[in-house]
């Protein structure tokens, strides 16, 4: 079966360029903002977008992610939202791709038959799951997947030549490269040793891989793009955002600007190096 | 109390868990990818080391004269007499080496970790006694070592923090979530995930992705087991109740587990009620008012919202200030075979005088939560019921908050 992530991805081939992939949190800071952010960012260059589920206790992320999941949560965010805000989108988008990511307990208490038949409804194409290893495949992993929703896994820097085939036996749509072992939005991740590591995974499967964590600047993810399929910001979006809130954590009038005009440089960054790579 | 039908009766309580790590449907390994070879490399050293005579041999020679192994099971002639009813013995883990139950784990682990070759200790604690533990095995192996604790516990605590210090430890305050013992976690979580490659992190209870749950409880057992012993040398027999405080509940699973295929031993369990259970955000008994859900990798019961956000709780105890439980338990109460009760902060404060007073034992709060269910429960009982009560922590660290509860200025 054909997804809209493997159509995205076979487009972008196509033109020689990898994909970026924005992170944002669902309902950051309120529902309304974040809806129009979410509206906004194909438009800006978002070739697949990466909508956070807000959770209480965000293991995985780094201080930014977790104030904006807090941001979220504290604004009345909720999982039935989260996919509210994604039908809401789908109306007016019909192929950019969405993938949503979160932690397990949300999805477990939703539960998680109930949650992967209202993903589909509302038209997401994947899931992100950070606490679901392929050793609790049967969870989440395989349920998703028969419903016809893609499961991308993370790859790390431990996952090492042994492990790797049991991380992509039930991944698809594409591979998540964590590019450093840490939280999200801390440290830089080194160019040569991603490029090294996305080598070995493209070895072992076809699916196209896309790099994050610790990526922030266009410089950056014009680096990682030369040897990558796609580039995920996230922490450095939901900085800008955070930046253009007032001191209670309220929306002005350039909240939805401020990610859309650094997403357009990412975007630009992206293009550019692309066309001088590809030849 | 429950709404979980129960399970068939097992032949053994015994034998969990499987080899995934579940206690029925709990337990587990719910960890990011990063962690994942790390928690597999864990546990192939542990099964490695628990069948090697030589760890056994070592772990024993350090509870003894390091720990200061056995502890006495001591009877409380004049709690008898107050209550009325059964016989109380308290297993006094409080005399232990660091003031509770928490050095028996701490020394396993610790040894494990050198054998893994790591050379960094991080660990999380809420009332402090883990955290003093870690920093105490980490000064006695030379290695460097990191204690995440929230910051609403570092204030009540703050006898213990400065142990911790004085023992060379680096205590970072967590200021995310509430700042109590869940929030510590988080934070520890994710210092391991950014140093995986040297860095051992010494899980305080019997929770977490397997093999901890297992790996705690195994070293917590040895509470039961000399239970065992002692109670055949003091009465010839086995007792008939056991009763033990919840948080995560090493201390609980540490006596239980040698009893639990003992089924004519009543077991209790006793959970925070905090102010109540009414309220959610009001109390830490997640087995009484919470929910099956997926928390710091494993799965077990625990305080939540419907959209299966996690909920603060509360408790005056800062060890038992924690929204989940170790997965055996979770498994325990389905089965029926232990019962979960709750007592408030109210009550442990109440048991924590009485004790002190009658006794001249001053506990710490955790195990007051265990005693004031004992003051309910051993008037109900006849008088040659032998109960034993885990005193698992001594109150010294406890003093300054209770006098704050008290209305009285130090």
């Amino acid at each position: 079966m054909t997804t809209r992530i493997d159509k995205r991805f076979a487009a972008l081939r196509e033109k020689g360029r990898a994909a970026l992939v924005t992170f944002t949190t669902a309902g950051d800071p309120d529902y309304e903002t974040s809806l129009a952010l979410l509206k906004a960012l194909p438009g800006a260059g978002a070739d697949i977008i990466e909508m956070g589920m807000p959770f209480s206790d965000p293991m995985a992320d780094g201080p930014a992610i977790q104030a904006s999941s807090q941001r979220a949560l504290k604004a009345g965010q909720t999982m039935k939202k989260t996919l509210r805000m994604i039908r809401e989108f789908r109306e007016g988008d019909q192929d950019t791709p969405l993938v949503l990511m979160g932690y397990y307990n949300p999805i477990y208490v939703y539960p998680v038959e109930g949650f992967i038949g209202d993903c589909i409804e509302a038209g997401v194409d994947g899931l992100i799951v950070v606490d679901v290893p392929p050793e609790q495949d049967d969870e989440l992993c395989i349920p998703a997947l028969e419903a016809g929703l893609n499961f991308i896994r993370l790859a790390t820097p431990t996952t090492d030549a042994k492990r790797l085939p049991a991380v992509l036996e039930n991944t698809s749509g594409f591979v998540y490269y964590v590019s450093i072992a840490g939280i999200t939005g801390t440290a830089a991740p080194d160019t040569g040793e991603v490029h090294g590591a996305v080598a070995r995974i493209k070895m072992q499967t076809e699916l196209p891989v896309a790099v994050g964590f610790g990526v922030k600047t266009p410089e950056q993810a014009r680096a990682i793009a030369a040897g990558a399929d796609g580039v995920v910001v996230g922490s450095a979006l939901v900085n800008a955002l955070k930046a253009s809130l007032d001191e209670n954590d309220r929306p002005g009038a350039a909240t939805v600007s401020s990610v859309t005009d650094l997403v357009r440089g990412l975007a630009e960054g992206l293009a550019s190096s692309q066309t001088a790579t590809v030849k | 109390m429950s709404n979980t039908a129960p399970p068939d009766t097992p032949n053994t309580y015994r034998s969990g868990p499987d080899e995934r790590g579940h206690f029925g449907i709990y337990g587990g390994r719910f960890v990011a990818e990063t962690l994942m070879p790390l928690i597999l490399e864990l546990e192939e050293a542990y099964e490695r080391a628990k069948a090697d005579p030589e760890f056994h041999a070592e772990l024993k020679h350090m509870l003894v004269h390091y720990g200061g192994r056995p502890s006495p099971l001591y009877f409380a002639e004049r709690l008898t007499q107050e209550l009325g009813g059964a016989k109380i013995y308290f297993k006094r883990d409080e005399l232990n080496h660091t003031g509770s139950h928490k050095i028996n784990n701490c020394l396993g682990q610790i040894l494990l970790a050198r054998r893994m070759k790591k050379t960094r200790i991080i660990a999380e604690t809420g009332a402090g006694q883990h955290g003093v533990a870690v920093a105490t095995v980490a000064a006695r192996y030379g290695l460097p070592c990191v204690i995440y604790m929230g910051c609403v516990d570092i204030e009540r605590q703050a006898p213990n923090v400065f142990r911790m210090k004085l023992l060379g430890a680096e205590v970072h305050q967590v200021t995310a979530g509430a700042g109590t013992l869940k929030d510590a976690m988080n934070e520890a979580l994710r210092d391991w995930v950014t140093n995986v490659h040297d860095t051992y992190y010494i899980i305080g209870t019997a929770a977490g992705p397997h093999p901890y749950p297992e790996m705690v409880r195994d070293f917590q057992s040895v509470i039961g087991e000399e239970v065992r012993v002692q109670m055949m040398e003091a009465e010839g027999r086995l007792p008939d109740t056991l009763v033990a405080c919840i948080g995560g509940g090493s201390n609980a699973i540490g006596l239980f587990h040698p009893f639990l295929d003992d089924k004519d031993i009543a077991i209790y369990g006793v959970e925070a009620g905090g102010l109540g259970l009414g309220n959610p955000e009001e109390h830490c008994a997640s087995m009484n008012g919470g929910k099956p859900g997926v928390l710091h990798g494993n799965r077990t019961y625990l305080l939540q919202n419907d959209d299966g956000q996690i909920i603060e709780g509360h408790s005056i105890s800062a060890g038992l200030d924690y929204p989940g439980v170790g997965p055996e338990h979770s498994w325990l109460r389905d089965t029926g075979r232990v019962n979960y009760v709750a007592v408030t902060d109210a009550e442990a404060l109440e048991a924590f005088q009485l004790c002190t007073r009658i006794e001249g034992i001053i506990p710490a709060l955790e195990p007051s939560h265990a005693l004031a269910h004992v003051q309910k429960l051993a008037p109900t009982l006849p008088a040659d019921n032998l109960l034993v009560m885990n005193l698992c922590g001594r109150g010294d660290k406890d003093v300054f908050a209770v006098a704050k509860h008290l209305g009285v200025e130090m």
